[in-house]
């Protein structure tokens, strides 16, 4: 320690500064995302309440600078609950399944194959997935099945597919992580007392890899509801309290979109209208995050 | 006799019952395992049919005239439409976002794998980037649109699009780099220390270069993704319809993801081609990017 201490030079310690204030930036980053958001979205809450806010079932911003318009979140809530939940319904069971396969059942050069190719989904921009759902899940997979009087051209099916496979190859590989740390000795006892392949996966792997699963699901369903272009290109501009998922809808994330498209002056209420939605879109988010983070960190440390 | 006929009354029927449970294991275990490849192979095929319905949209118009598609501006007409303004836009806001982002991610990485303190401080400083990875994009959007664009009065302007991109990107740089850190084996850092090298001249000298293939992979994934991020330069307001390449940081610039978004959005067809054209030149840039990654994964990357 002492000959440690001998050999710091000065120009050392201002190179190990320099290194630490990059590290502290990431606080300032997250200072600052904070700090744009309260400040505005304070400015909002004073000119349209609070309780207003959060419990209106009406979000009807005013023309041009968006004085006397009706701010209700509710229905992009309800939105951006739909498209969370639909895109769930879709990735969740694929997901794991995939998990399951990639984790037990494939041989390695498949997974070789499989592995990269769901990277590659994942890689996908969001932009090219919303063309994709707006272009094709609709008119060649929803409207032949469902019928074009049903479907409407902007809906929160396709919005809901479209995110589902985003989300994917996140469950897929944070829930094939948890399966491949569960040891390989409990599988052996399973196999010594006469289970099948499939009993191993289904009564020990995934029973042990639960927790890590869980962790995924909640990670991907705020992925979702942070998704942004897809939703706002395939499940539309309409803020609605619905549970038809074949009518158009509106998230958060879209509304700001297409208020930000719309061009809101700067200082007016819909402008700073944006930074509220903000506000409750990063609140949601953070929170899931940390919850799944929690949950990690716990299954981590029961096989270690 | 009655022992004897007793066992002979049992042993078939028990043969019989273990027979046909097990003809019913084995017919379960294979729907099983076909259930598994099945959901695995959806998402393979979603993809290929996200891909398939880009080139069948957009391969006839790219082909048409490459070179006009690509050293065009946008235009009211369909046809002479191009992609100029964008295609340069997104290739200015990777450079510099690369500038910005690669010193003080890979800062940040060293002296939290290198020199920071088992403290309070730390521990903060790491939780803070695992929760910055997980904000929404069009969260960093409202950061850029509030501190960049307007606090700082960058305006929807290249370095302003440049350095929320950067912002964005800088928790994934962060770890990646720390992951390629960490691999480097101890045993090296000692025999720099044995040789009387200080803690920055064995950073400096010997791990850096050695972890330096798995910053560059880690970096360059990113940036693709960054590039192919619509929602933070939706919001912080860059032009779409523009006709000029910029001269200085301060001027405006477009992206192809935007110009994707915005044809996507118009009702005519011929725009809906142009926009599958543009995507497929975004999908080629992003292919370009990965397969440099992994070239400088598989060339560079030593093995302990």
């Amino acid at each position: 320690m002492s000959i440690a201490r001998r050999n710091v030079r000065t120009g050392e310690r201002v190179i190990v500064n320099a290194l630490f204030a990059c590290a502290v930036l990431s606080v300032a980053v997250t200072v600052g995302i904070v700090a744009v958001l309260l400040v505005d979205a304070v400015e909002f809450f004073r000119e349209s309440s609070l309780v207003d806010f959060l419990t209106g079932t009406v979000w009807a911003p005013g023309q041009g600078g968006g004085e006397g318009g009706q701010y209700g979140v509710l229905p992009l809530i309800n939105g951006t609950l739909m498209i969370g939940l639909g895109s769930i319904v879709v990735g969740l069971p694929l997901g794991v399944l995939t998990a399951i396969y990639l984790s037990e059942y494939a041989k390695p050069r498949v997974r070789g194959v499989l592995k990269p190719t769901l990277e590659i989904l994942a890689g996908i921009p969001t932009v090219i997935v919303g063309y994709f759902a707006l272009q094709f899940i609709t008119p060649s997979l929803l409207r032949p099945i469902f019928g074009d009087d049903r479907v409407f051209v902007f809906n929160a099916a396709a919005g809901s597919i479209a995110v589902g496979l985003m989300i994917l190859p996140i469950i897929a590989s944070i829930s094939e992580d948890a399966m491949r740390s569960v040891p390989a000795s409990l599988r052996e006892a399973a196999y010594g007392l006469g289970s099948t392949k499939r009993q191993v996966s289904l009564r020990v792997v995934v029973p042990a890899a639960l927790s890590g699963i869980a962790a995924s699901v909640i990670l991907a369903f705020s992925r979702a509801v942070g998704e942004t272009m897809a939703v706002t290109i395939a499940a539309g501009n309409s803020p609605k309290m619905t549970f038809d998922y074949f009518t158009s809808i509106q998230t958060l994330t879209a509304s700001i979109a297409q208020t930000v498209s719309g061009e809101a002056a700067a200082g007016t209420v819909r402008y700073n209208a944006l930074f509220a939605l903000g506000l409750t879109l990063f609140v949601i988010t953070l929170a899931m995050n940390l919850i799944s983070a929690r949950i990690v960190r716990r299954f981590r440390q029961v096989y270690s | 006799m009655t022992a004897s006929s007793s066992v002979g009354v049992l042993v078939p029927s028990r043969l019989r019952r273990g027979a046909t449970r097990s003809g019913l294991k084995i017919l379960i275990d294979g729907a099983f395992s076909v259930l598994l490849f099945v959901g695995t192979i959806v998402g393979v095929i979603a993809l290929a049919t996200l891909i398939w319905t880009i080139f069948d949209d957009g391969w006839a118009r790219l082909v048409a005239d490459p070179v006009a598609f690509m050293t065009s501006y946008v235009s009211r007409l369909p046809a002479r439409a191009g992609i100029k303004a964008a295609l340069a836009g997104s290739a200015y806001l990777m450079v510099l976002t690369a500038l910005f982002c690669f010193p003080v991610g890979v800062g940040a990485a060293i002296y939290l794998e290198e020199f920071a303190p088992r403290n309070r401080v730390t521990n903060f400083v790491e939780a803070n980037i695992a929760n910055l990875a997980g904000v929404p994009s069009v969260v960093y959007g409202l950061l850029g649109l509030g501190i960049f664009a307007r606090f700082l009065r960058m305006g929807p302007s290249l370095v302003a699009g440049a350095l929320t991109l950067a912002v964005m990107s800088l928790p994934v740089i962060i770890v990646a780099a720390r992951e390629s850190i960490r691999a480097v084996p101890d045993g090296i850092r000692l025999g720099a220390f044995a040789l009387g090298a200080t803690r920055w001249q064995t950073v400096r000298r010997q791990v850096l270069p050695a972890a330096m293939p798995g910053t560059l992979t880690g970096t360059i994934l990113a940036l693709s993704r960054a590039i192919g991020e619509t929602a933070p330069l939706l919001v912080i307001g860059l032009p779409i319809v523009i006709f000029s390449l910029p001269n200085d940081l301060r001027d405006p610039v477009s992206a192809l993801p935007l110009l994707i978004f915005d044809w996507t959005s118009r009702p005519q067809a011929a725009f809906a081609a142009a926009a599958a054209a543009a995507s497929i030149v975004l999908l080629a840039l992003l292919l370009a990017m990965n397969a440099v990654a992994i070239f400088l994964r598989n060339r560079y990357t030593i093995r302990w």
